[in-house]
């Protein structure tokens, strides 16, 4: 598996994430070696294993349809880096 | 060269139950920005979702009256995108296996019945809500509506024209609001579609390259969107272009589509089994259970009603055309044990308060207890029809107690013969040349003696009373 | 002072006989923090007046006899992914410096309940990501034993500060060997519980489905003590076993381990393995047949499938979990740049670290349309065969023994400059995360430059009881996890 510019880009666009060029080598690097590494899977016989998601095995686990307190706006807003009139304060999202 | 359309639907609708899908914060329209929320629903960190069980019944219901197959182990999946009204930056829904599939529902259009193909429902949660402020030039975010528990309907692409659409989604509406799992308000966003739409040479079989048409908040603009659209691709092709597959915004107020921002047009969405909820198991006891709760639909009550209750196939349809009406026209029936009269107020006087006072259906409060109690006063002869209208005007109006009201405007029938002769007698010795010209042979001028005679009964005997003793007197004469 | 060496549970004792108050005991860690902490930095957070308001509180219930626990009016401190509320808890992350929670984790609660007092909150590899500490915005927590080497990751600051008496028992979290490994470092004793015997409510997600939040002290029966009192269901997080809180009482009163069979993973001695490490393990077996145990040798599945289908796993989950930190909501917002697109991508780009970067960008590979079948997928399939591995051994022993790491602590700096170097390090204790069962640390040896060897002790789903026990009978003829460290100063 070759790690290149473009996937880089991609994986950067797809986390949100912007490296200045150093990073991006390094991450190159690193990122091929360890996907390097993940390759010795296919040396192993998966082929009638199920996809493993969970480990427990238990299922249906629900709330009752009951009403519980909000929080206050404030609690809510305590943490926020901009805020206004109730809400949290973002740039202009353009369509 | 003739084109023909095809489409396919994707409909949201915001489920009815009292909380959000996985925290127990209310799912009511509105409300001061943030307060309809709390850590789980705002994706703080360290929070974790538990499932609202109500949701997966109404999925389930929901699946069952589109005549879907249920799923039996069910898992939920994470959608990877950021958005600021997507706090978590993952939506929690249902990719590989959505909880109902392969259903159909059944359509009338002016070329007939049509079965429209479903070929899934999911859950999912629904997003918050940004408020575009032009003042500051910036967005500010509501989560509220963060978490209100989402069913998304996806269609075949079965749509062949923009009626076919809106006779299915005017069918989904009445199926959903009947089961009440959801109620369907488009302007409150509670119901919305978005259509995928392409064109094609007609009669060939390969589909075109499709547009998805977004942001149109009312039938009526979903009709003119999907009219434009089609114009808009036919056009496109006779003048040598190609239709670009995109994402398009209606504008009511310009009755127009423009493309949104292509850039973020081919979405990795990365999904992947939700670590945080185990998966969902539904068997044959619970689908039965569910079953029997199962409220009857539209259709079925139709049907009831023209067979069981002697009503007119226009008449069931009228009153099954609104929920509330369908319930008040039960109860109400119910307890006086005469449709047909329950009927015949709610076609002839109801129908028609609405229209006058322009109230919506869903915003009906009248009391089925009343309409009984006045339409047994019709039944005894205690009040005559015309007197009813007044009455259930009063009920409409300023929900007036019948019984108590008509004693209080003394608009009892009169049923005692002398009492009503001795009127007639009056108004005949008040009408000396009206008489003369009927013993003449003028029989029309009848007619005008019933009116003076009810006119000085004021309109409270029974006509047949009346007409039986003014013919007698003025045979005697 | 006498107290330094002494467990938990035994100054709940004092405490309880009067024979010292719950502030004096507060006052005394405090003291301990700031006589240790410069040199060690396993703290972020030090809430000196929530402590002392706190120790006064609990110290009037335990007078009018209100609060029957063993562990009332002692102090301890918390992982800082582990949410307080009115606390700041970070991550060890710029993205949250200064982030105060609104709630508290379930964890929290149960203590606080049970008469805990904060001390503060530990230090950490940044969103429990790295296996030294030294990914922590606020620098890497040094090891008591030898301040020049790394104390374990990612629950550094938790396992330091017990070894070096700054707090008398801490909570870490454990997704891939985040407690077990630093435990072996600082010659503590820890457990990784069974998925789901912990409420995850308020901790801060790195792998849903493998992260577990669990206990450091002293000695086992410290660790005991407390993974009971956080133990049980929680309706707030879905994936927590129905089930009543852990009771080890009778694990100590007879902790005979006669007869039980115990398997050892041959090739994971094999290969890669430092020697004093190895004889460390081997000298541990021999106790445990000293003490009437059976050991019997076997063979697991190759640890790279492990470590291969954990950083699949990990580092998907990650990706999502931690897309939440976009600048908007709480946490870091950069000022760089106009619009929100560059709200998003500056914030999290000076928000992270570069392991939390890579992490994120691995998750989102493994996960991206065309690599999900060939990674994400075989990952969670790899993750059945590990499992299904285990469930044969333990059709056939009651528990395994095998080592924590292939080394002791090693040099700050000497391994963080190369990733895959570093992930290699979890070679033996990732597959526990991936089969959702429990496993302790407890120290077994010491290396030729007297550095702690820790001794990992795997079960099947929920057989903390029997590790418990075999953990204890092991203590009970040993004095490794006795022994105490001297803080040198800094050279």
């Amino acid at each position: 598996m070759i790690i290149d510019n473009e996937l880089i880009t991609y994986l950067e666009e797809l986390s949100r994430l912007k490296l200045d060029e150093e990073e991006k080598e390094k991450a190159k690097e690193s990122l091929s070696k360890i996907i390097g590494y993940i390759d010795v899977l296919s040396k192993l016989d998966t082929e009638n294993e199920k996809e493993m998601s969970h480990t427990f095995e238990f299922s249906n686990v629900f709330r009752e349809d009951v009403l519980k307190t909000s929080y206050k706006s404030e609690e809510i807003l305590k943490n926020a880096p901009d805020k206004k009139d109730g809400c949290f304060k973002v740039p202009k999202t353009v369509e | 060269m003739e084109f023909e359309m095809t489409a396919g639907l994707e409909v949201h609708v915001e489920l009815s139950t009292k909380t959000k899908i996985f925290c127990g914060c209310t799912t009511e329209f509105e409300g001061e920005p943030n307060t309809h929320t709390c850590p789980v629903c705002t994706g703080m960190p360290g929070s974790l979702p538990v499932l609202n069980k109500s949701v997966v019944e109404f999925a389930v219901k929901t699946g069952i009256a589109l005549n879907c197959s249920i799923t039996r182990h069910n898992k939920f999946d994470r959608k990877n995108y950021f958005y600021p009204d997507l706090p978590k930056a993952y939506q929690i829904s249902q990719l590989y296996l959505p909880i109902c599939t392969n259903g159909h529902i059944d359509i009338k259009t002016e070329n007939g019945f049509k079965s429209i193909r479903i070929h899934e429902i999911h859950m999912e949660e629904d997003a918050g809500k940004l408020i575009h402020d032009d003042w500051d030039d910036c967005t500010l975010v509501d989560y509220n509506r963060c978490g209100v528990p989402l069913l998304e309907i996806v269609s075949e692409p079965d749509f062949e024209s923009a009626e076919e659409i809106i006779a299915y989604l005017e069918k989904l509406k009445e199926i959903l609001i009947y089961l009440g799992v959801s109620d369907c308000k488009m302007q409150e966003g509670s119901m919305r579609a978005d259509v995928n739409i392409s064109v094609k040479p007609k009669g060939t079989s390969e589909l075109g390259t499709r547009t998805e048409m977004k942001n149109m908040s009312s039938f009526k603009a979903i009709y003119k969107a999907v009219n434009y659209e089609t114009k808009r691709q036919i056009e496109l092709i006779k003048e040598g272009k190609r239709v670009i597959q995109q994402t398009r915004r209606w504008d009511e107020n310009k009755d127009a589509s423009f493309a949104m921002r292509s850039k973020e047009n081919a979405q990795d969405y990365r999904y992947f089994p939700e670590p945080d909820i185990p998966p969902v198991d539904i068997d044959d006891m619970w689908i039965n259970n569910i079953i029997s709760y199962m409220p009857e639909l539209a259709e079925t009550k139709r049907e009831r009603y023209i067979n069981e209750l002697g009503l007119s196939e226009y008449d069931a349809s009228v009153i099954t055309s609104a929920k509330p009406i369908a319930m008040l026209f039960e109860e109400a029936s119910e307890k006086c044990k005469s449709p047909k009269e329950v009927c015949n107020l709610i076609m002839g006087e109801l129908m028609r308060l609405l229209s006058d006072t322009n109230t919506l259906p869903e915003n009906l409060s009248i009391s089925p207890d009343k309409i009984a109690s006045l339409v047994k006063l019709v039944n005894e002869k205690k009040i005559n029809r015309n007197v009813a209208k007044e009455v259930f005007e009063q009920i409409f109006k300023n929900d007036v107690d019948p019984v108590y009201y008509v004693n209080e405007k003394a608009l009892m029938i009169i049923n005692d013969e002398e009492f009503v002769s001795d009127i007639i007698k009056k108004v005949l010795s008040e009408n000396v040349k009206s008489v003369e010209e009927y013993k003449s042979g003028k029989q029309k001028v009848f007619g005008f003696l019933v009116g003076q005679s009810m006119k000085a009964l004021k309109g409270k005997a029974e006509p047949n009373l009346v007409n039986d003793i003014l013919k007698k007197m003025l045979n005697e004469i | 002072m006498y107290i330094d060496s002494m467990t938990a549970i035994e100054q709940g004792k004092l405490i309880k006989k009067g024979e010292i108050s719950a502030v004096e005991l507060t006052k005394h860690y405090l003291d301990n923090i700031k006589k240790n902490d410069k040199n060690i930095n396993a703290y972020i957070t030090v809430t000196e007046e929530k402590a002392l308001k706190k120790a006064e509180e609990v110290q009037k219930l335990i007078d009018s006899n209100s609060i029957d626990s063993p562990i009332a009016g002692v102090p301890m401190a918390i992982k800082d992914n582990i949410m307080t509320k009115d606390i700041y808890t970070t991550c060890a992350s710029k993205m949250l410096e200064g982030f105060n929670p609104i709630y508290n984790s379930t964890v929290y609660d149960k203590l606080e309940n049970s008469g805990a007092i904060i001390l503060g909150k530990l230090n950490m590899d940044e969103f429990a990501m790295g296996g030294s500490t030294e990914t922590s915005f606020f620098g890497p927590v040094r090891n008591p034993w030898d301040i020049e080497r790394v104390s374990g990751g990612s629950s550094g600051g938790s396992a330091a500060a017990v070894s070096s008496m700054e707090a008398a028992y801490t909570l870490g979290s454990d997704t891939g060997g985040s407690i077990r490994q630093p435990c072996s470092f600082c010659g503590v004793s820890g457990i990784k519980p069974t998925y789901g015997s912990v409420s995850r409510y308020g901790l801060v997600a790195f792998a849903s489905s493998l992260d577990q939040i669990g206990p450091i002290g002293k000695d086992i029966k410290d660790c005991a003590e407390i993974l009971s009192i956080i133990s049980g269901h929680d309706k707030k997080d879905s994936t927590s076993i129905n089930m009543p809180k852990f009771d080890f009482s009778d694990c100590f009163e007879n902790d005979n381990i006669k007869g039980m069979k115990i398997g050892i993973p041959i090739n994971y001695l094999s290969k890669g393995i430092d020697d004093d490490v190895k004889n460390c393990i081997l000298n541990s077996a021999d106790i445990f047949k000293k003490l009437g145990a059976q050991i019997f040798e076997f063979e697991m599945p190759d640890t790279d499938y492990a470590v291969a289908a954990y950083y699949i796993v990990a580092c998907a989950e990650a990706s999502s979990n931690l897309s939440r930190y976009d600048g908007i909501k709480y946490g870091y917002r950069s000022n760089k740049g106009e619009g929100l697109i560059d709200v998003f991508y500056n914030s999290r780009s000076e928000g992270f670290g570069m392991e939390v970067k890579r992490r994120i960008m691995l998750g989102s590979f493994v996960l991206s349309s065309g690599y999900y079948e060939a990674y994400y997928k075989k990952g969670l399939k790899t993750r059945a065969v590990i499992k299904n591995s285990f469930d044969s051994a333990f059709e056939k022993y009651d528990a395994i023994l095998s080592p924590i790491a292939p080394t002791a602590a090693f040099k700050i700096g000497e391994n963080i400059k190369d990733p895959l170097k570093m992930y290699l390090g979890d070679i033996y204790t990732v597959s526990v995360n991936l089969a959702g069962i429990p496993a302790a640390s407890i120290p077994c040896g010491f290396t030729k430059d007297n550095l702690p060897v820790g001794v990992q002790i795997i079960g099947p789903t929920l057989s903390e009881k029997k590790i418990i026990k075999i953990c204890s009978a092991f203590q009970n003829n040993t004095d490794f996890h006795k022994r105490t460290c001297s803080i040198k100063e800094e050279k």
